[in-house]
């Protein structure tokens, strides 16, 4: 099912093919970049239907292309490919630019597949925001692959493209990976240019790999990282990117935040994996003790939902009818258009967070909400910083629960922003974060977050690598072996 | 009836002349055609990102020091959030509560002493997209009303400059402006051309009894660009306030769009749906820390300002004058101009600007030498040594040579040949028709091709009619 | 409730977001919900905290005042929903 004969005669297993690998086929000419692009897309034309993972692919995006193909999350502005970061009022954008993520990847030879499906502007933790539908979490159709970035990571996991890039505010690249039992980095804030990112709060957005294996995350990590003098939050990595190989964690000191690891809603079988992990690490040579984080998972979730939504209220206003995207038309002066094309443009994620956010930046409410929250964020980097003074790494479950059932969360809000309790502390802090499966329980992957200091990420690929090797997760899906 | 005091405060808004936009290298461009200077950041397509212009920061430092401000040691930019199709991110990058420039202050001179006007701050923001409106009048479906909006101004840098309510007539606020514009024009960071729009400006005034403490309520006049428009309209606004004072009435905050041909101006909205416009920081941005050592820099290179040079020259040619030069940019050459103080302001400032030429080109020694014999050379001479005083190789001799003509053996033959020709004037003249003076004067003139002295012709003339 | 519907109205105005008369009723309920979930933010005592308005401690990031290439208008105008000639045109603002 997974196997595409390639013109050459070359056989392609889009499920197992790491992109090392598949780069490897490509340097020995086994296969060419036009092969491997196709190889791709026929597995995308055979179970996409069912998964919905792509908004739509690019027939012939290996055209010019040496390298391998990648897929990107909608938000990536791409030149002459629709770009709708899942919303309605986006349908039909066409960019006139590459986002230099994009143009990185052109610039190192990769095709690009196509444009994953997402929660709308990246507002969700299931992908079931989307205005274009779910999509299904490839391991259990019946079931959410996380999000937003769920399109990608369900790509990936499925075979439809060999690695992927997501967008994570507050958890989306890392609690999809951990979902769909797939591989990804939330890098260090300011390590990856945000420019064409559509954006959603622009104080936490960061870009980041999705990929099968840590030593792929490096890969990619090392083509889009560094310095875009486009965007001004943005620094040159302090040291080049290490592919790993160590297979031990030797002098590694990894500490274990209590209240990351004993939040209320974290699953049992979710625990018994992460601390299975733990124990392959003690075996290979890591240091680990615990340590406290004492109330930054406690005020982070109400931190991030004030940050986010405040910063959204502001990034969606350009969303207006006039440049680009929807218009509706009601009769009426400029006002009515705008009310009316936001009204039929937005779902009811993005209506909410924009409503939230401006109430809390409104006359009157700013100091309570805003400004409140921005020092409660001062006090979780304090705690970070603290908790890394005695150790190299703090590691937790990515998501307190496995894959959860389709529908079952959007009825309320909360509960689906329950689903970032972990991820979001670290990332308030700027802090890198990587999540690699390190199990299953009820059948469906289990994420261990790694969480560096700020610039660590040579530090995370070097632990995820090893564990990687140590756990031997199969990150082929059961139903598709 | 009491006296009433106005109390004026004006924000300025200045464009700086940078080469590229504010957020964006677009350049800076007036005459073009539509949305043809513009980019994914200024036209705020999804993903864009700002990048300030260095320049324009530094700029805004220089304009605060002239301003006499303190450089603020960390300044940030805020996003101000509101809808409206020349505002295409839905919210503008502007300062709010940490400005670049703060707590400066002028010292404007007037006729009748100084003033000081206090400047509260000096920030940089981004301008806005320009709309016309057009349609409505035909139609009700195609011809229905809209508006079109040409993004290429959107993002030119912007420095705001907003006083303190410490003028107290039109006529000061129109000298403060004045001076202010000559001062950006010198440091040369903005054209200033309020034609062109790149410098407007609000007036907020309210009028109070004299010794009271405590300001009423303001009203705003709005997007003014013209210093006689603003000053009208300052007048007006104060006598509509005074009127409805001595009336029994109250103002209303409101915000006046001023016109000037109309006697009214109508308001454009009161404050009562005054917009919430949440700002917060810009999180797209970094702060700004000015580097002490370029502060002190552009603070040590600072030229003598338009405030302090009126001051300087008062003395010499009184106030009226000094200010002339100095707010039309003139005073230069005034005092590179040798000679009588008072005659070198009044021809540099009237006679010689009348002529066009460019004060940075005129040879001020040779022009003092024509101002110097104004009156014993033709006008007509010292007409056209105004008109070439900028040309290259100017000089005064040509023109002072032509006094010449003064002399009378050079002239008498004329006039007897005139007056030989004219006999019948002659007969008419010593008859008493003494008018006919002028006709003689006036044909030797001619005859001269108006090279001669009129005073020695005149005399001449008269003695020899006499005989 | 936390916040009430005129409020959400008012909101929504400043958002510029029109809402259906069910809608008001569902999004005051979820969003009194959440702003109580968020309002715990103020349980702490954080006087003489700086606020975090970006996790990393960058000043003075700027470009130089060198023009680069614009878009055309074709560019500029490729996505807009209505034009004429060379300009965005909207209803009356």
């Amino acid at each position: 099912m997974g196997l595409n004969r390639g013109a050459e005669g070359s056989v392609i297993d889009t499920f197992r093919l790491t992109a090392e690998e598949a780069a490897g086929l490509l340097e020995r000419g086994e296969v060419t970049a036009t092969e491997l692009h196709r190889a791709y897309l026929d597995a995308a034309a055979a179970r996409n239907d069912e998964l919905n993972a792509y908004l739509c692919t690019v027939e012939d995006g290996a055209a010019g292309a040496s390298g391998l193909p990648i897929a990107f999350k909608d938000v990536v502005s791409t030149k002459g490919v629709e770009t709708t970061a899942g919303s309605k009022i986006l349908a039909g954008y066409r960019p006139v630019f590459d986002a230099t993520v994009a143009a990185r990847c052109k610039d190192a030879g990769l095709s690009l597949l196509g444009k994953t499906n997402m929660d709308e502007f990246a507002m969700g933790s299931s992908t079931e925001n989307s205005a274009y539908g779910p999509t299904h979490n490839p391991w259990d159709p019946t079931r959410v692959p996380g999000g937003s970035s769920g399109g990608s990571t369900a790509a990936v996991a499925a075979g439809l493209a060999p690695w992927a890039l997501g967008s994570d505010t507050g958890g989306s690249i890392k609690q999809p990976a951990a979902l769909c039992g797939v591989v990804g980095l939330r890098p260090t804030y300011g390590t990856v240019s945000r420019y064409g990112i559509v954006a959603f709060a622009s104080s936490l957005d960061q870009i980041g790999p999705v990929t099968k294996t840590v030593r792929d995350c490096a890969r990619l990590y090392e083509i889009i990282a560094g310095r875009d003098p486009c965007d001004t939050t943005t620094v040159e990595l302090p040291e080049p990117v290490a592919v790993p190989e160590a297979e031990d964690l030797k002098g590694v000191r990894i500490g274990v935040p209590k209240e990351l690891n004993e939040a209320e809603g974290i699953e049992p079988g979710v625990s018994e994996q992460v601390e299975r992990a733990l124990e392959t690490a003690r075996a290979l040579g890591a240091e680990i003790g615990e340590c406290r984080l004492p109330r930054s998972v406690e005020y982070g979730l109400p931190c991030y939902y004030l940050i986010a939504p405040s910063e959204a209220s502001s990034n969606l206003a350009r969303y207006d009818g006039v440049r680009y995207g929807l218009r509706s038309t009601p009769n009426g002066d400029v006002r009515a258009m705008y009310d009316r094309t936001r009204h039929d443009g937005f779902g009811d994620e993005p209506k909410r967070r924009i409503m939230l956010g401006t109430y809390a930046l409104s006359a009157g409410y700013y100091e309570a909400f805003y400004g409140q929250a921005q020092r409660v964020r001062t006090m979780i980097r304090d705690e970070h910083a603290a908790a890394f003074e005695q150790f190299d790494l703090l590691v937790s479950p990515t998501s307190p629960t496995v894959a959860f059932e389709l529908g079952a969360r959007t009825a309320n809000p909360l509960a689906m922003y329950a689903a970032d309790l972990l991820t979001i502390p670290s990332n308030l802090a700027g802090l890198p974060g990587l999540s690699i499966p390190c199990g299953l329980s009820e059948g469906l992957p289990v994420g261990l977050q790694l969480i560096g200091r700020q610039f660590s990420e040579n530090l995370l690929f070097r632990a995820g690598h090893a564990l990687e090797r140590a756990l031997d997760f199969d990150y082929v899906p059961e139903r598709y072996r | 009836m009491s006296a009433w005091e106005p109390v004026i405060g004006l924000e300025i808004h200045v464009h700086l002349k940078t080469r590229t936009k504010m957020f964006c290298r677009c350049p800076i461009a007036y005459f073009e055609p539509p949305n043809t200077q513009t980019c994914p950041v200024c036209l705020a397509m999804p993903g864009s990102l700002p990048v300030p212009n260095r320049k324009a920061v530094e700029w805004t430092i220089l304009l605060g020091l002239a301003l006499g401000c303190e450089i603020a040691p960390r300044a940030i930019f805020h996003r101000k959030n509101y809808f409206y199709p020349d505002n295409p991110k839905g919210y503008q990058i502007s300062q709010y509560d940490e400005p670049l420039c703060v707590d400066g202050r002028v010292v404007v001179p007037g006729s009748d002493g100084d003033s000081e006007v206090g400047i509260v701050r000096a920030h940089l923001e981004e301008d806005a997209a320009k709309t016309v409106h057009v349609g409505g009048a035909e139609g009700r479906i195609h011809g229905s009303e809209s508006s079109l909006v040409d993004f290429n101004r959107a993002g030119t840098p912007l420095v705001e400059i907003v006083t303190a309510p410490d003028i107290r007539s039109a006529e000061q606020a129109k000298r403060f402006l004045q001076v202010l514009r000559q001062m950006v024009v010198e440091l040369d960071i903005s054209d200033a051309e309020m034609e062109k729009g790149s410098m407007r400006f609000d007036v907020n005034v309210s009028v109070r009894e004299a010794g009271e403490s405590d300001f009423r309520t303001r009203t705003e006049l709005k997007n003014m660009n013209s210093f006689n428009f603003a000053a009208k309209g300052i007048e007006r606004e104060i006598r509509r306030q005074v009127e409805l004072y001595e009336s029994g009435g109250t103002v209303v905050q409101e915000t006046l769009h001023f016109d000037p041909g109309n006697e009214s101006a109508p308001p454009l909205r009161s404050k009562e749906e005054a917009q919430d416009y949440r700002y917060f920081p810009e999180p797209d941005l970094v702060p700004l820390e000015p580097d002490r050592e370029l502060v002190e820099r552009l603070r040590g290179g600072l030229p003598e300002l338009p405030w302090a040079r009126i001051r300087r020259l008062e003395a010499e040619i009184g106030f009226t004058l000094a200010e002339g030069l100095v707010t039309s940019g003139r005073d230069e050459l005034y005092s590179r101009v040798p000679g009588e103080r008072e005659a070198v302001a009044n021809v540099v400032m009237n006679e010689l600007a009348a002529t066009g030429v460019e004060p940075a080109d005129v040879n001020a020694e040779e022009l003092g030498k024509v101002i110097a014999a104004r009156a014993d050379i033709p006008r007509a001479a010292f007409a056209e040594a105004l008109a070439a005083s900028g040309d290259e190789g100017f000089s005064a001799e040509r023109y002072l040579a032509e006094s010449a003509i003064a002399d009378v053996s050079e002239l008498d033959p004329v006039i007897d040949r005139i007056l030989g020709q004219n006999q019948q004037q002659v007969e008419a003249y010593r008859g008493g028709k003494e008018g006919l003076l002028g006709f003689f004067v006036g044909q030797v003139m001619k005859e001269t091709g108006g090279k001669a002295n009129p005073k020695v012709v005149n005399e001449r003339v008269r003695e020899k009619l006499k005989a | 409730m936390a916040i009430s519907r005129d409020e959400v109205l008012h909101v929504a105005r400043l958002a510029r977001l029109e809402l259906a008369e069910g809608e008001l009723d569902r999004f005051a309920e979820q969003l009194s919900a959440i702003l109580e979930a968020v309002g715990k933010v103020g349980e702490l005592d954080l006087e003489g905290v700086e606020p975090t308005a970006h996790p990393l401690d960058l000043v003075n990031v700027w470009a130089e005042d060198e023009p680069r290439p614009c878009l055309s208008a074709d560019e500029a105008l490729a996505n807009a929903p209505d034009r004429e000639g060379g300009s965005f045109r909207v209803p009356a603002a």
